[in-house]
């Protein structure tokens, strides 16, 4: 924060005022805790993801591009099957993004225990052919042939995820997040499987020594990050804008590495630091209307809070995951 | 359909092809020097964009294209420095502390441009280009290759002396030894750590020259994110290369190709294939080159490992 | 460093009071050491006893905290490693510091001239390598990558590059681990014809047979601390041994004669590969009882890896047939295998034993993490994990605070105690035991191994594969020799037929007697 303002001061904006606007306005009213809520959602659910995929050792840079397939995958699903009820259609959009995030992920698993591709640079390169195809959609075969602008056809009503709150944006995504947070906190700690899958980022001779298929858990933890990415998109869509469109998310798989460093690769963690990183967030979206500050901010105090966290996180963090 | 393709259509082909793939030669080739010395830097990206954006501004404030290439470099050492302050001193993960360089990197840039720049809509003279004597005058190909700019025509400069520097000295003998076995280094009385912030700055100098090369010597303004991914596919290049600097130069061209013909073939109205699938096409090469090299088989042994003395 | 100048001492090099702590943790006690020039001194102590930190204080590779160095007269203070080679003070490390991906030469010249010049004397080098070699019969070649020479190989081009940085001083710890009897005896042959050269050698070892052969005087060390210095010819074997421990050694573990029952393991055939795709294990047939402990012994590296990866299902098995307990193994996965009345104990504890970042209750259940009563409908049973860890803590004195420590804090015995504790608890009727007292303390090991005669009479089978023929003399009924992936001969587990075992080691067949002799089959 300070670095926030000495950085500003520097660049003539009035640095102290500025960081105070923000932090006193994104909690003046209810309406901007809500916001903050919604922007949340994806934030807590790809970090918790990762979080799965990071104690496995797969290296998942591609969170971005696995939300833009569940994105796609719950935009196809939710505008095409009319006259289903909410109670089915909601869930089946959902588990819709969640299998095309998990299936994208899943790519770059499979490449990398079939071929030792790694994960780091395919799952990259995933992220843009992941954008590039849904621009490609948006202004092609998806295209809404009524708007001027390059957009999908809406959702159907039924599809779209009921709010928690009438009057807000905020939606029930938000206890859902938290929920699977939880989960996959159990999961890793509590369960067997996910014993296997920490064993198997620590050490994958132990792991097959063990009896484990290593090859199978790296799958599986790559895809459950997947799956939580490609969630993450569907409540974006069928939550939010209710329409695909070329840029429906503002960095938020990049972002999601940063809430599970922060979070220590703990799920449950996940919940805390992705609040603070939508805090964040609708802080530096507030100074850009208040103060003309630039809204990219929020990935300079991104990189430092990373940053920040590997050196004086470093050491419970690491003696854990290192052999 | 196909009767666009003519000879001086290949020739334009190969001349872009070489101008596309300069800002990733220089860039793989910084990252082949770090990547043998053990240290995997995934924040080329913003380190590239880093050096754009400074090689920008300085030209536009000095009008020296020199000064500005200077200013890229130094700028993209500045990120190695903090880059391997946190890998090499602090010890921690190198992906974790790549992905915060690029974030940095692509935030301090645009708040930079969009504070200062931005409203003057103007850009500078980007480097000319000089015609090689004879070899320009060859039919086709001449004209199409040996009209480059200065920077272009260094790329190779730069690959000859990558090459002679990490086979050819000992310097580059004792880089090697770092990423592939760092106690021996130790204990024959090297720096370690001395050596992977060498080979670290050297790298990102390079990704910072790779970036200014954008705004200098190929399109005459900065804009957000105008790196396009070319810091990340530098990391595939490497690998596709083998960790060879040659290699490097010949793998980012046949990059370059790829741009070349998505921006050729875009332009050929008469086609009916959608332009996202050009766009596409280098990072699906990429995908396909990695599982064409596999893993591990060449990487130095210690790659992306801190060294703690054992 | 305190400046009082021995004026004609007779010592080469006198380390005194020597103290280097980690945080808390003491890795040297006041060491005091004194080497004349032209001997071969042996510095005697088991693992952790403090020797290599005492060296690496030596070659600068450590700063000690406090104490004084004295080298040929004068004190030494040395910053640096690269200093030490130019005091000519050379050491040649247990783990060879040799780049694989570079030739014998470019090792040499490694860290040495100034960086950006261009290397263009190598040829000048090569000779000097080879007339080196030659000198010494070392036969070294100067442009050889090291990642294609056998171990024996490596530590001949180690030797080499001391002596061609100039060294006057050489320090070897722990040399004869990964050599044959023969290659051992050639070394210290070679370790004699140095010092009759006018170099002085230090010698880390703790084996005794091979420190009373080679060495003029010797200090033991035990607790971070030298114990007492006495030359060779005023000591005997007994003595050193009780010094380095600080009582009286067991040599003989007291047991009773074998009594095997039926074939428990059986081995027939077996071929396959090793990771690099060469052939390793070349047909090999034996096989287990109920009630005996069999030995394979070797110098590391022909086979017996992959025999014990090979067996557990953890390597594809080419050709041949593996049967436990009368049923066809060949081929299961190592989770199949794990559901059989099998345990292993593997070869390399911290590559695949053990995991370092987990608590010991979480290590407790590695084999076992997804069956009851350690898991139940998928979720791990804290409460049944912690008091099965407990129980195996108490069993078999492992020394940790409790449970929930985490592994990486424990000492290597007592990590390698909980690895067997483990394996023993899956109530095997057949142990697979590979390099089981690997770098951890003679206490341990004594009481690993009377473990593992006890299972022995309570019925068990037991294959161990060890490079430690001590042990395998100790513990074993019969022992097997694997060379270049076969198994050359088999032998009773007779003191007597030491040589004869050292031989097969080396590759020769046994003699015709030896081998005809009908080996308890």
């Amino acid at each position: 924060m300070g670095f926030g303002a000495v950085l500003l001061e520097l660049n003539g904006y009035q640095g102290m005022d500025v960081i105070n606007v923000m932090i006193i306005g994104v909690f003046q009213d209810f309406r901007s805790i809500t916001e903050i809520l919604l922007k949340s959602i994806p934030l807590i659910l790809i970090g918790a993801g990762l979080c799965v995929a990071f104690r496995c050792n797969m290296w998942n840079i591609g969170a971005e591009g696995q939300l833009y397939a569940g994105a796609v995958a719950a935009t196809l699903v939710g505008v095409s099957f009319p006259g289903l009820t909410s109670w089915i259609y909601v869930p089946l959009v959902l588990i819709a993004g969640a299998l095309g995030g998990a299936f994208w992920g899943g790519i770059a698993g499979y490449l990398k225990v079939r071929f030792q591709a790694s994960e780091i640079v395919t799952t990259i390169m995933l992220n843009y052919i992941a954008l590039i195809a849904t621009s490609w959609l948006v202004t092609g075969p998806m295209k809404d042939t009524k708007a001027a602008y390059p957009q999908s056809a809406r959702l159907l009503r039924e599809a779209w995820v009921p709010d928690l709150i009438s009057g807000a944006r905020l939606h029930i995504g938000i206890l859902i997040a938290i929920a699977l947070a939880l989960v996959l906190y159990v999961y890793l700690y509590r369960s067997s499987a996910g014993y296997a899958v920490r064993v198997v980022g620590i050490n994958p001779h132990a792991a097959r020594y063990a009896g484990m298929n290593t090859g199978r858990n790296m799958m599986i933890a790559i895809c459950i990050s997947g799956g939580m990415a490609g969630l993450a998109g569907a409540f974006e869509i069928a939550g939010v804008t209710h329409r695909l469109y070329q840029n429906i998310s503002p960095g938020y798989g990049f972002e999601g590495i940063a809430v599970a460093l922060l979070a220590g690769n703990n799920p449950m963690y996940a919940i805390f630091s992705g609040g603070l990183f939508a805090v964040l967030r609708s802080g530096s979206e507030l100074m850009q209307i208040s103060s003309q500050v630039p809204q990219v901010l929020v990935s300079i105090i991104q990189g430092i809070v990373i940053l920040s966290v590997v050196t004086f996180g470093a050491l419970r963090f690491f003696s854990r995951r290192r052999g | 359909m196909l009767d666009f393709i003519t000879i001086g259509f290949l020739a334009t082909l190969v001349g872009a092809a070489w101008r596309l793939a300069t800002p990733l030669i220089f860039t793989s080739i910084g990252e082949v020097i770090s990547e043998r010395a053990g240290v995997l830097n995934i924040g080329l990206e913003g380190t590239m964009l880093m050096g754009a954006f400074c090689g920008f501004a300085a030209t536009f404030a000095s009008g020296s294209i020199l000064l500005g290439l200077g200013s890229g470099i130094v700028a993209g050492m500045a990120f190695g420095l903090i880059f391997a302050f946190f890998t090499i001193t602090v010890k921690a993960n190198q992906i974790v502390v790549g992905a915060a360089i690029n974030l940095l990197g692509m935030g301090l840039t645009a708040f930079l441009f969009r504070t200062y720049y931005v409203s003057t809509g103007r850009g500078v003279d980007i480097a000319p280009p000089i015609a090689i004597p004879y070899l320009s005058d060859i039919p086709f190909l001449g004209e199409a290759l040996f009209r480059q700019n200065m920077i272009v025509y260094s790329t190779i400069l730069v690959t000859l002396l990558a090459a002679v520097l990490l086979y050819r000295t000992s310097f580059g003998l004792t880089l090697r030894a770092v990423g592939d076995h760092p106690k021996a280094v130790d204990v024959a009385g090297r720096s370690v750590a001395a050596y992977r912030y060498g080979a670290v700055l050297i790298g990102t100098g390079l990704a910072g020259l790779g970036g200014a090369f954008l705004t200098l010597g190929h399109s005459n303004q900065f804009v957000e994110g105008i790196t396009s991914g070319r810091g990340f596919i530098a990391l595939a290049v490497v690998v596709f290369a083998r960790w060879s600097p040659t290699g490097a130069f010949f793998v980012s061209l046949m990059f370059g190709l790829f741009y070349a013909l998505q921006l050729q073939l875009q332009a050929q109205p008469m086609l009916n294939i959608p332009y996202q699938v050009f766009q596409a096409l280098p990072y699906v090469m990429t995908v396909i080159a990695l599982v064409m090299v596999g893993g591990k088989n060449a990487s130095p042994r210690k790659l992306g490992i801190a060294y703690d003395g054992r | 460093m305190t400046d009082d100048k021995p004026m004609n001492s007779p010592y080469l090099l006198q380390m005194k009071e020597i103290y280097k702590s980690f945080g808390p943790v003491t890795v040297s006690a006041g060491v005091t050491l004194e080497v004349k020039p032209g001997e071969i001194h042996a510095l005697l102590g088991e693992n952790g006893a403090g020797k290599s930190v005492l060296m690496s204080i030596l070659c600068g590779i450590l700063k000690p905290d406090s104490g004084s160095i004295h080298y040929k007269g004068a004190p030494l203070n040395i910053g640096s490693p690269r200093e030490a080679i130019r005091h000519g003070i050379g050491m040649v490390h247990q783990h060879f510091m040799l780049v694989p991906n570079l030739t014998v030469a470019e090792n040499y010249v490694l860290g040495q001239g100034t960086p950006l010049r261009l290397i263009n004397d190598m040829k000048a080098v090569h000779q000097r390598i080879t007339a080196l070699s030659d000198r010494y019969g070392l036969d070294v070649r100067p442009d050889a990558v090291i990642e294609d020479l056998s171990v024996g190989e490596q530590q001949r081009v180690e030797i080499l590059k001391v002596l061609f940085h100039g060294t006057d001083l050489l320090i070897l710890d722990e040399p004869t681990a990964v050599l044959t009897p023969q290659e051992t005896d050639r070394l210290l042959d070679l370790m004699r014809d140095l010092v009759a050269d006018g170099k002085t050698v230090i010698f880390i070892s703790h084996k005794l047979d091979e420190v009373m052969r080679v060495s003029d005087q010797i200090s033991v060390m035990r607790d971070f601390k030298v114990v007492h210095t006495t030359a060779v010819t005023d000591t005997n074997p007994r003595e050193l041994a009780r010094l380095m421990v600080g009582r009286d050694v067991l040599m003989e573990l007291p047991r009773g004669s074998a009594n095997p029952g039926q074939v428990v393991l059986s081995v027939d055939g077996l071929s396959c590969r090793n990771d690099l795709g060469l052939p390793a294990l070349k047909g090999v047939s034996f096989s287990v009882k109920a009630g005996e402990i069999v030995g394979i012994a070797g110098v590391s590296g022909n086979g017996q890896t992959e025999l014990s990866l090979a067996i557990s299902g953890l390597l594809p098995i080419d050709a041949g047939k593996v049967s436990l307990e009368g049923k066809d193994i060949t081929g299961l996965s190592p989770a199949e295998i794990n559901q059989l009345s099998f345990a292993h104990v593997p070869e390399d504890r911290h590559k695949m034993g053990v995991l370092l970042p987990f608590t010991l209750a979480e290590n407790a259940i590695l084999h076992r993490y997804n069956q009851s009563p350690f898991a139940k409908k998928g979720l791990l049973q804290r409460g049944v994990t912690a008091s099965f860890a407990r129980d195996l803590i108490k069993r078999f004195r492992v020394k940790t605070p409790d449970e929930e420590e985490f592994l990486a804090n424990l000492s290597g015995g007592n990590q390698q105690k909980l690895v067997v504790a483990r394996e023993l608890a899956r109530d095997p009727n057949f142990i697979l035991v590979s390099q089981l007292t690997r770098g951890i303390d003679i206490g341990a090991i004594e009481f690993i191994l009377q473990e593992m005669l006890k299972q022995r009479d309570a019925g068990r089978a037991i294959l161990l594969i060890s490079t430690e023929l001590e042990e395998l003399f100790t513990v074993c009924d019969r022992i097997l020799v694997m060379f270049h992936g076969e198994i050359l001969g088999e032998v009773p587990a007779d003191r007597s037929r030491l040589e004869e075992v050292g031989l097969m080691m080396a590759g020769q067949r046994s003699a015709p007697a030896a081998a005809m002799e009908p080996a308890l089959t």
